[in-house]
């Protein structure tokens, strides 16, 4: 008697809907799971990506179908000297703005490495750069750099008597080129320097003491031990901002948009200006694609800094 | 400021007894303190120079002969007055609001289910499923507006924030999902084992055991996206084109940037105003920006 009344719900559980039975069947169950993610990327990144490149072989413009024509838009391309000024300033854009930003962040992060009063209310203020939308600083780099009332002007100008005339930051090529590189560099520092910090900080402090134990001095300290040390985490976040870098189009959109006369054009806001501007979505789709050799090249790298890092573990593993 | 002073004050204090003792103050004044004051003096500047001018009366302004333009002497609302009732600033913070909201559910639960199926559910081809995502990552956005842009139009969303939540799921699925292995790997097996020999289901155990274990990742996850996606740009300008739709970030830069004369108080105070959300959003969850930050980068 008493067996049957202990059963019956047991049972009952036992004997669960098909429903449910279904979503314990681990193949479904992983299906199900995967699902939302892989159709969302597939079918809006995925699909674009292949599309785009379908794309920058065919003629299209806004409101009318292509039709296939070939390696044209590249020929095209390889004539136009502003794409080449973009392929340029791209190039330069990310190796000073790259160079910059890990000088300056490993040095932040160096400093950070320090122990200091109101250390972690320090570490969020440095992070703002970073949190804030890019649109709204840039919008406040341009008032920055406006050619009139611009407040590096009026202190280099009023305050300390080094220049006789404003700076005209954003009106000829080059300081405006170097103007969107400052503001990139200014955006990038607390990503580096955090994710540094980050990396800095699992580095055994006994590596240090055994250093200085042996009598090494602080910059060797620095390039024995930190900087390899440092190393396979330098590879992943630089490959990261590579990348990022090459591809940006907020800061040039906001500030210059690629003036003045398309000398700041990066090859994302003049594939924007070509493609969405200009309805010439065939032309811009191949400037967009003419970035995927770059970006592979940084992908390689970091693959590369991956491969270090476990031949380093495998070494400090002894 | 204060702090430098009174290390200062503190190394004075230490030179009386050993000189050792003052030179290594000196010098960490010199070698640690001075240089973080200029890092943190350059990298806040802008936004004390956003916050200032978005107070500043138009004569203050433009004159700097007879203001000192680093304070103002009377400051004002009139800019962000204007900004709340004479333009449509609060529907596109509503706008923003709604997409960031939106396409962050959508991009929790999608990488939710994808990192368990991952990291827990464990079949054959499941690591290079993850490596698939983290390398949909590194796509860029510049790369993909073009054909997305197509792709929208075709589905008949372009114009509209559907649009915008659909497609930002494709930059936060990756970093979410990445960021979600890591956390469910922290969380021990056996506790699910546990609970299998007991005869829950699957879907018990991820619904009871491991997301609730999960949450800190899940907020994470979470405020990751929300400012990841108020902070879009490309996507919201080659996709909305109607004023109405915009997205705070576009709309400032389409809709008040007009005319030869920048309305440069408007501006900032537009700025300001779009920045304060995840601001405040940031600083009430630093703890988990900085630990998810840290923890994708050493994935």
């Amino acid at each position: 008697m008493s067996v049957t009344t202990f059963s019956s719900p047991a049972l009952a559980q036992r004997q669960p809907n098909w429903l449910v039975r279904l979503f314990d069947y681990k193949p479904f169950l992983i299906a199900m799971c995967l699902a939302p993610a892989i159709g969302l990327l597939s079918v809006f990144l995925t699909y674009p990506l292949g599309l785009g490149i379908w794309l920058a072989f065919t003629d299209t413009t806004i409101g009318r179908r292509g039709i296939y024509v070939g390696l044209e838009n590249f020929q095209y391309l390889l004539t136009d000297s502003l794409w080449w000024n973009a392929v340029f300033y791209s190039v330069v854009y990310t190796a000073i703005a790259t160079f910059g930003k890990f000088a300056l962040g490993f040095w932040l992060a160096l400093l950070l490495n320090n122990h200091f009063p109101f250390k972690s209310v320090l570490r969020a203020i440095i992070l703002l750069p970073w949190i804030v939308p890019t649109v709204l600083s840039a919008l406040a780099f341009w008032w920055i750099y406006d050619p009139q009332f611009s407040i590096i002007s009026y202190l280099l100008v009023d305050v300390l008597h080094w220049r006789d005339s404003n700076v005209d930051f954003l009106g000829s090529p080059w300081p405006a080129r170097f103007s969107l590189i400052a503001a990139n560099i200014w955006r990038g520092i607390p990503f580096v320097a955090i994710s540094l910090l980050a990396g800095l900080q699992t580095i055994s402090p006994s590596l240090y003491e055994a250093a200085m134990l042996d009598g090494a001095s602080a910059w060797q300290r620095f390039r024995y031990i930190t900087f390899p040390m440092m190393m396979p985490i330098l590879a992943i976040v630089m490959t990261f901002s590579i990348i990022f870098t090459f591809t940006d189009f907020q800061l040039v959109y906001a500030i210059t948009r690629g003036g003045p006369g398309n000398s700041t054009h990066l090859l994302a806001t003049l594939a924007f200006q070509r493609g969405i501007a200009g309805g010439e979505l065939g032309e811009g789709a191949a400037i967009a694609v003419s970035m995927i050799p770059f970006l592979v090249f940084a992908t390689l790298f970091s693959y590369f800094g991956l491969a270090r890092r476990k031949w380093q573990q495998g070494e400090s593993n002894d | 400021m204060t702090d430098t002073v009174a290390q200062a004050a503190v190394a004075d204090v230490k030179a009386a007894p050993d000189t050792m003792a003052w030179d290594s103050g000196l010098r960490r004044l010199m070698m640690i303190y001075l240089p973080l004051g200029c890092f943190v003096l350059i990298l806040l500047f802008p936004f004390y120079w956003m916050a200032i001018t978005s107070f500043k009366p138009n004569a203050e302004l433009m004159n700097y002969r007879e203001h000192n333009p680093f304070w103002i002497s009377s400051p004002t609302l009139a800019h962000i007055k204007h900004l709340l009732f004479d333009t449509a600033y609060p529907h596109w913070l509503w706008t923003t609001m709604l997409v960031a909201i939106g396409s962050t559910t959508l991009s929790l639960i999608a990488s939710t289910l994808a990192a368990y199926a991952i990291e827990r559910l464990r079949f054959r081809g499941s690591p290079y499923v993850g490596l698939g995502i983290y390398l949909a990552y590194l796509v860029p956005p510049s790369i993909l507006f073009i054909p997305l842009a197509t792709v929208v139009v075709q589905f008949g969303l372009f114009d509209s924030p559907l649009a915008l939540i659909l497609v930002y799921p494709t930059f936060l699925v990756p970093f979410c999902t990445w960021l979600l292995i890591g956390y469910f790997k922290s969380i021990p097996y056996e506790l699910e084992e546990c609970a299998l020999v007991d005869g829950a289901t699957r879907l018990q155990i991820l619904r009871r055991i491991t997301l609730p274990l999960a949450v800190p990742g899940l907020i994470s996850a979470g405020i990751f996206s929300f400012t990841l996606s108020w902070n879009e740009f490309i996507y919201a300008l080659a996709f909305i084109q109607s004023g109405a739709n915009k997205t705070v970030p576009v709309a400032i830069l389409t809709e008040l940037v007009t005319g030869d004369v920048y309305q440069w108080g408007a501006l900032m105070a537009g700025s300001l105003l779009g920045s304060l959300p995840v601001a405040i959003f940031y600083s009430l969850f630093v703890d988990y920006y900085v630990s998810s930050l840290t923890g994708a980068v050493k994935e």
